[in-house]
């Protein structure tokens, strides 16, 4: 960002905020309606120009967040992992066996989820009943496949590839140290994990061909693919760095772009579904959108206090929701 | 470090102790007992707390090597993930504890505050208190490394069971315990028995706190200064001193020393020498420490290490008609202290 930042023009007043009154962990948008998970128990439903609604559905703290759209898949410290809809419905999916810390939950297309405790990932697809994977340490990112039912499942030393519903056995891309969250690229071809370095590790799927993308100043804690999947836009520096993904090659062998240099960390990215645009979370609860073509910058919010955490477009990208680990949150509207 | 508004850290606590020594007495204790506290619990076995609170975690001890050129460098991934976690439940309690098996290394726990940017940012690592148990810790210092590293590393000793063993042996124990590690703060102890503010609350890695831990830090071991400091600050009833009549062990493989001046040091001296010696020596130095005095600076310094390690920063200014001098501890296994100690020299200014 320039280092004037009267200059930048802003669209903070299109904001309407919302008081979360607790860290906010993940916004998802299911259809107009901004669902924010809370750190503790509740989703906060947030739609129109005043309606909200604060869910209780865990009995405790909520540890992770998935979305397909039309539910919020959550995963808690109580061993639950719940379902909840626009209307603020929620059901139990599944509750641990050994009332264990649901990690990580994914949500898949048809109603596909999946979730984790300790070393073992459960997948739900169709109505079958939840299959399980022990994989060699915990389990740290959950991710599907953008099609078909395939889970990418990353832990200690590598990522393993399983099909919940099919008999071969699990495949496993191996690479040495500790990777969390997991993400596919649009296509399919590539696997991209954050690692506990300040580093992204990538596998080409098909011939598993390694790709290291370094440089960062901190571990990469959020990443999302730009509209189209030319682009993984990532966290974890003082700028948005950019790898390219267009070629078959993906980022070998290239140089990342990067865009609106700032003073702090990047903390959240979340890519517009339909334009190469990006909005980026800083660590000072500074809100930036980027335009790819040009590096444009458009104000999304002022600084505050507290990192930003949770950041997501609605799917015609005419609605931006974020929060911040302090509570703050709000949905600024663009349309 | 991180550029953001710093929120209250939460103490961390590090419960270790050879299998049998006392440590689930204690933390039962710390549990049951009515101090107006809440603490989250990390264990890494399920059940043996025999207290119903669902700030206990359980905990699978995974630990991590990290890939950043430093060869024992390792982290506890579950003590990430797990305190992310409890940092969404942050104001319903007050601490952490975390236990460790009996077999475990105290490092990993320590260098994961360190290492891990996101959990050094919410929490700090309060102390290592190490139970020990008075009849077998003896004979676990011979056949048990795990038993010799918890001692080596501790903040907090807590000799238990006291009552099973004779006051000739209890004193030879305390020896041995010295002989290894001079400069944690030693507690006698039955049934772990112990005042709360004694084992939590330390600031034992609070580079602020190094000043009020000098006392013990300094007149451990160096025979070679008169005994005559202040004691500013309170021992516990069960903290013992005696250096009378106390038999003077070497353990074979894992020493301390600490070595002191009163010149000022070269910073571009010294710290071009520390890093060369942690990227060498780190896999054995355990921990080290120091207080330093440099050649035109107004400030002290101070410094931590754990492993390959290094942490420090400037503390506050010198007062009038303080003594500025430097000083520093190391503890570790087969440590090359002539090394160290004439490499310590050059970076005199």
């Amino acid at each position: 960002m320039s280092t004037d930042a009267a200059n930048t023009p802003s669209v903070v007043e299109r904001t309407r905020t919302v008081a979360a009154d607790a860290p906010v962990v993940a916004v998802h948008f299911l259809d107009r309606t901004a669902a924010f998970v809370l750190g503790e128990e509740a989703v906060l439903l947030v739609s129109g120009a005043s309606d909200e609604k604060r869910v209780a559905i865990h009995g405790g703290g909520i540890l992770s967040a998935a979305c397909d759209g039309v539910r919020v898949v959550t995963g808690g410290d109580d061993g639950k992992v719940c379902s909840t809809d626009a209307k603020g419905e929620s059901r139990v999916v599944a509750t641990d066996a050994k009332r264990r810390w649901i990690d990580q939950v994914a949500a898949g297309a048809d109603g596909a989820v999946a979730w984790s405790a300790g070393k073992t990932a459960f997948a739900q697809v169709g109505s079958s009943e939840p299959r399980s994977l022990d994989v060699p340490s915990t389990v740290s990112g959950l991710a599907f496949a953008p099609k078909g039912v395939r889970l990418a499942i990353s832990h200690y030393n590598g990522v393993t590839l399983w099909f919940p519903n099919a008999q071969a056995a699990p495949e496993v891309l191996e690479w040495k140290g500790s990777h969390h969250e997991v993400t596919f690229s649009p296509n399919g071809q590539f696997l991209v994990t954050s690692m506990q370095e300040p580093a992204l590790h990538g596998w080409r799927v098909a011939d598993r061909k390694h790709m290291r993308m370094s440089g960062y100043s901190a571990r990469v804690r959020s990443f999302d693919w730009t509209a189209g999947g030319k682009w993984l836009a990532t966290s974890g520096s003082e700028q948005l760095v950019m790898w390219p993904f267009q070629s078959k090659d993906g980022p070998m062998g290239k140089q990342p772009r990067m865009y609106a240099a700032f003073a702090v960390r990047a903390t959240r990215i979340a890519c517009h579904p339909k334009q190469e645009i990006v909005a980026v979370g800083y660590a000072d609860g500074t809100i930036l959108m980027v335009r790819i073509d040009d590096g444009a910058e458009i104000l999304g919010k002022h600084p505050s206090n507290g990192p930003v955490t949770a950041l997501n477009w609605d799917a015609t990208g005419s609605l931006l929701g974020f929060g911040t680990e302090a509570g703050e949150a709000g949905v600024i509207d663009l349309g | 470090m991180s550029d953001q508004v710093q929120p209250e850290k939460l103490p961390v606590t590090v419960l270790t102790g050879y299998l049998g020594a006392g440590k689930t007495t204690l933390l039962n204790r710390i549990l049951s007992e009515p101090h107006g506290k809440k603490y989250a619990v990390i264990v890494n076995e399920f059940g043996e707390i025999g207290i119903d609170n669902e700030l206990v975690v359980g905990a699978d001890e995974e630990v991590f090597e990290m890939n950043n050129g430093c060869i024992c460098c390792t982290v506890r991934g579950d003590l990430i993930r797990i305190i992310e976690g409890l940092m969404r439940r942050k104001g319903k309690f007050d601490a952490i504890i975390v236990e460790t098996t009996g077999l475990a290394d105290p490092a990993p726990v320590a260098q994961t505050f360190f290492v891990d940017e996101n959990v050094g940012r919410r929490a700090r690592l309060d102390a290592v208190v190490t139970v020990a148990d008075a009849k077998w810790l003896k004979d676990r210092l011979k056949d048990a490394p795990e038993a010799k590293n918890q001692i080596a590393f501790a903040d907090v000793i807590l000799l238990n069971k006291t009552d099973l063993v004779t006051d000739a042996e209890l004193r030879e124990v305390e020896a041995r315990i010295r002989g290894i590690n001079p400069y944690a703060k030693l507690h006698r102890t039955q049934r772990s028995q112990i005042a709360l503010n004694e084992i939590l609350g330390r600031n034992a890695f609070d580079l602020d706190r190094i000043l009020d831990i000098e006392p013990e830090f300094l007149h451990a071991e160096d025979h070679d200064h008169e005994h005559g400091h202040d004691h500013g600050h309170d021992h516990g009833d069960g903290h013992h001193h005696n250096h009378g009549g106390l038999k003077h062990y070497h353990d074979e493989d894992m020493q301390s020393f600490s070595m002191d001046t009163d010149k000022p040091l070269n910073p571009d001296r010294f710290f071009p020498w520390i890093q060369k010696l942690v990227a060498e020596d780190g896999p054995n130095i355990l921990r080290c420490k120091g207080i330093l005095n440099f050649k035109d600076d107004p400030d002290r310094f101070v410094f931590q290490g754990v492993h390959m390690i290094l942490d420090g920063d400037h503390q506050r200014a010198w007062k009038d008609g303080e003594k500025r001098d430097s000083k520093l501890v190391f503890i570790g296994r087969n440590l090359p202290e002539e090394k160290i100690r004439k490499g310590f020299e050059t970076t005199i200014a």
